[in-house]
């Protein structure tokens, strides 16, 4: 695979970043290599320098980062060297770069066939008179269907994956020899993301064209790469070919990494680095939730109808249980979710919890309906879903203030055993959510939701901002309070293998119904309905 | 339990960070201490009697005796500008304060609950905004009469459209964030998660407005007063002391306007140095 003469090669790159402390080293020492045709994955959890290697490759950096050490040589050419001249010539037209965001990527008030000319026309590989037709090629290339209507498209008329479609054609307009792709499908759905890896698979091998992948996510690097490259807190840890990676990973962090990555076959336990014996969960109990007929109808600007974001669905929770709802975005999950929390109204149909119709008590004035303490909810973003203004304590402590008639002592004793429980070392109580980690914020989020002994707890792809070896153990956190506590949970996802991990039963959600719903395993081994099986073809497996 | 145990003075100390991390917050806190220790201290200090006339030294340049010169009735000019501080101060302040709290409070409904509150309170403020604010400001006091509290609830009303689109802004793009869904689930009802979640988040940017209308406000007091329709002579204003001396200038007694004037722009460049600071302050991620 890889040629004589690799086409980029970083050999001992240091990177420092000036900060208000003094210099901080992203980078130290890394040295990788891509040759012509081939595709090689950089993955690393956050923090690990991935992005910033990618970075000073097109001299992208920050202004206060700054190359210290090493060199950066792209087919004979020393691109640390370079001049801002040569560089302007050689971004988007030698090296391109998708980003992970797509929508941020694009002008929003631009036609994006506009945009893609603005490329072509900036690197002079297409005149004024054949621009056009040169960007309905490239829109061509990218598979998508209508380009000339697409053309005049604005991004915000286009999906995440067309837009991230629109962005690779943007980044091969000019037929570059290097591709570096920055998390390109990271908050695509899972098919979106077949589509667009394999749209970029092909393209670079057509082209023969050498492409970066930098991903998070060690399934996908395994399933599109030829190479891996493993970052650990700046350093390149280990380089070995995918095969060779997975079935014999040589540095104690790849096999960590390996570990917390869920497979077919993994269970619960298996992804914690040591080994703890299976949680036991009390058996399943009566009915708590009953979901009858629910319906959400949305009005449409300017029109008479409406549309249903959640179409007449209906489903069971037992005590105890975990239940999970699959789905693509739009496809109504966050909306049955917020019905269910009653922080939406309900067009139609019955919520019944603990034998009581909740969806008959308007969401405004659940606040203060008896039930409120025993329904809550863990929120997708830790960040997001914590008040920037408050600390952990503050932030664990509100339920109990105003749903609890504990003292201000008694509070504080149940904020210490809740953080606890949770795994929240409690020095860090008294911190604001800025100054936690992604895996810390998630446990205030858990730690807030458990605070006033719910029966049920809704989590909203809970694990889906966090890095894997974080995934892992908050997942064993969330089954460890399951078996203790016996909560019941209603788990939302789009990752079908965190579903297998945690939840006795699933249901699939599409365009507002539910497809099917049964035991995960026959779900998943034996699925009914083509759209299941579609979803799970869609995920890379590690080998 | 010792981590748990209240931080102590949090507030203090990064008070003092924000002002070491920044010299040109620290020049601008310092010189709005000295600003509100004139306005308390100042007539106290004063050689001179602000009011007192004494014809006989009329129209003096600067001197040992008069730093400021004296004016056309033989009034100490330095007495009179230190004097004014508190008056300007008074009325920037409470008509800065009017307008925050009012416009904060119509925009935070407006952001909030959106629809039809939103639309009324939104035409209501582009009415304001429909006239050319001084001329409003005039016309107000023109109308109700020339006292103070008419020109400071002018004042206020022109600078209120302001701060009710900013906070309107603020509050909607977090009506919906996860925190405050979050807040809604501890138990928290709609007007309690306006209060305690959403408006204190919306604050950093506001501190900025609220620093450079303070700014905006005494040029407004002093132009009002200029035109004649703000405080009335004899009172020591620096509006006025600018409008009186600018008689003067053509026959070259520069220092009845320079003076006045230097305090007037000292203020609002103080004012506008204050708004970064003022935001370092209560932004919980500068907090470290």
């Amino acid at each position: 695979m890889t040629a004589a003469t690799p086409l980029l090669a970083i050999h001992d790159l240091t990177v420092e970043f000036a900060t208000r402390r003094g210099t901080v080293r992203a980078i130290e020492q890394v040295s990788l290599s891509v040759a012509r045709g081939e595709t090689l994955g950089v993955v690393g959890e956050s923090g690990s320098g991935k992005s910033v290697s990618a970075y000073s490759v097109l001299r992208i950096l920050d202004r206060a980062g700054r190359i210290a050490q090493g060199s950066i040589e792209f087919s004979g050419m020393r691109l640390d060297q370079a001049n801002e001249r040569i560089l302007l010539d050689i971004r988007g037209r030698e090296i391109s770069m998708i980003f992970q965001n797509p929508r941020a990527a694009l002008n929003p008030i631009r036609p994006v066939g506009r945009q893609i000319e603005d490329v072509l026309l900036q690197h002079t590989r297409a005149g004024r008179s054949n621009a056009r037709n040169e960007a309905i090629k490239a829109l061509q290339a990218v598979r998508i269907a209508d380009p000339e209507q697409r053309y005049h498209a604005y991004p915000f008329e286009l999906s995440g994956g067309m837009c991230q479609r629109v962005v690779i054609a943007m980044a091969l307009a000019c037929r570059p020899q290097l591709l570096i792709a920055d998390e390109p499908t990271t908050g695509l759905d899972v098919t979106t993301q077949k589509a667009v890896m394999e749209l970029v698979v092909e393209l670079s091998r057509e082209r023969r064209m050498a492409a970066i992948l930098i991903t998070h996510d060690l399934g996908l690097a395994a399933a599109y790469c030829d190479r891996i490259v493993v970052m650990e807190q700046g350093r390149v840890v280990e380089t070995a070919p995918v095969k060779t990676l997975f079935q014999a990973p040589q540095h104690p962090y790849t096999q960590r990494l390996l570990r917390s990555t869920p497979r077919l076959d993994s269970q619960i336990r298996d992804l914690l680095p040591e080994p703890h014996s299976a949680p036991v969960f009390p058996p399943h109990g009566a009915p708590l939730l009953e979901v009858r007929d629910l319906v959400r109808e949305f009005p449409v600007h300017g029109q008479t109808q409406t549309v249903r974001a959640v179409d007449g669905i209906s489903f069971t929770v037992h005590q105890g249980e975990s239940l999970g709802l699959v789905g693509e975005s739009g496809c109504g999950k966050s909306t049955t979710s917020a019905m269910l929390m009653r922080l939406l109204d309900v067009s139609s149909g019955h919520i019944v919890f603990k034998g009581e119709n909740i969806a008959a008590v308007p969401a405004a004035r659940f606040a203060h309906h008896p039930l409120r303490g025993k329904l809550q909810m863990v929120f997708q973003d830790p960040t997001d879903s914590l008040n920037p203004r408050w600390t952990a304590e503050h932030s664990i402590a509100d339920p109990l203030v105003r749903l609890s008639d504990l003292s201000r002592r008694q509070r504080r004793l149940r904020v210490q055993e809740l953080a606890e429980r949770v795994g929240l070392p409690s020095n860090l109580l008294s911190r604001f959510p800025h100054q936690l980690s992604g895996g810390q914020k998630a446990r205030v989020g858990i730690a807030r939701a458990i605070a006033l002994d719910p029966d049920l707890v809704v989590l909203d792809e809970p694990t889906a901002a966090l890095d894997v070896s974080v995934q892992a153990v908050v997942l064993n956190l969330l089954a460890d309070l399951r078996a203790d506590l016996g909560i019941s949970y209603l788990f939302i996802t789009h990752d079908l293998n965190v579903v297998r991990l945690i939840c006795d039963r699933v249901m699939v959600m599409q365009a507002g119904t539910i497809l099917e719903q049964g035991p995960t395993e026959q779900v998943l081994s034996h699925p009914q309905h083509a759209y299941t099986r579609t979803l799970l073809d869609a995920i890379p497996h590690p080998p | 339990m010792d981590t748990l145990a209240p931080r102590p003075n949090t507030l203090g100390r990064h008070f003092l960070y924000v002002l070491s991390s920044n010299p040109v917050t620290a020049i601008a806190f310092a010189l709005f201490t000295l600003i509100v220790l004139t306005g308390i201290f100042g007539p106290l200090l004063v050689p001179y009697d602000p009011l007192a006339t004494h014809s006989a030294r009329a129209l003096e340049p600067p001197s040992w005796d008069h730093w400021f010169g004296t004016d056309h009735l033989g009034r100490d000019v330095f007495s009179r500008v230190v004097v004014a501080t508190r008056l300007d101060l008074l009325i920037s302040v409470a008509a800065v304060s009017l307008s925050f709290v009012f416009g904060s409070l119509l925009g935070a409904m407006a952001g909030f609950f959106g629809g039809w509150t939103d639309r009324i309170i939104g035409r209501v403020l582009d009415t304001v905004m429909a006239f050319p604010l001084f001329v409003l400001a005039m016309g107000i006091v023109a109308a109700a009469g020339n006292t103070i509290e008419n020109i400071i609830i002018a004042t206020a009303i022109i600078n209120l459209p302001f701060y009710a689109r900013m906070v309107r802004a603020e509050v909607n793009i977090r009506r919906n964030a996860g925190f405050v869904q979050a807040a809604r689930l501890s138990g928290n009802s709609d007007l309690r998660v306006l209060a305690t979640q959403i408006f204190p988040n919306a604050l950093p940017p506001i501190m900025v407005q609220l620093s450079l209308n303070m700014g905006w406000a005494i040029l407004n007091a002093a132009g009002l007063s200029f035109i004649g329709l703000g405080v009335s002579p004899p009172t020591p204003e620096w509006g006025i002391m600018v409008a009186e001396g600018a008689n003067f200038i053509v026959s070259g007694e520069w220092w009845l306007t320079l003076f006045p004037g230097m305090a007037l722009m000292l203020a609002v460049f103080t004012f506008n140095l204050l708004g970064d600071g003022l935001r370092d302050l209560v932004d919980p991620q500068r907090r470290t």
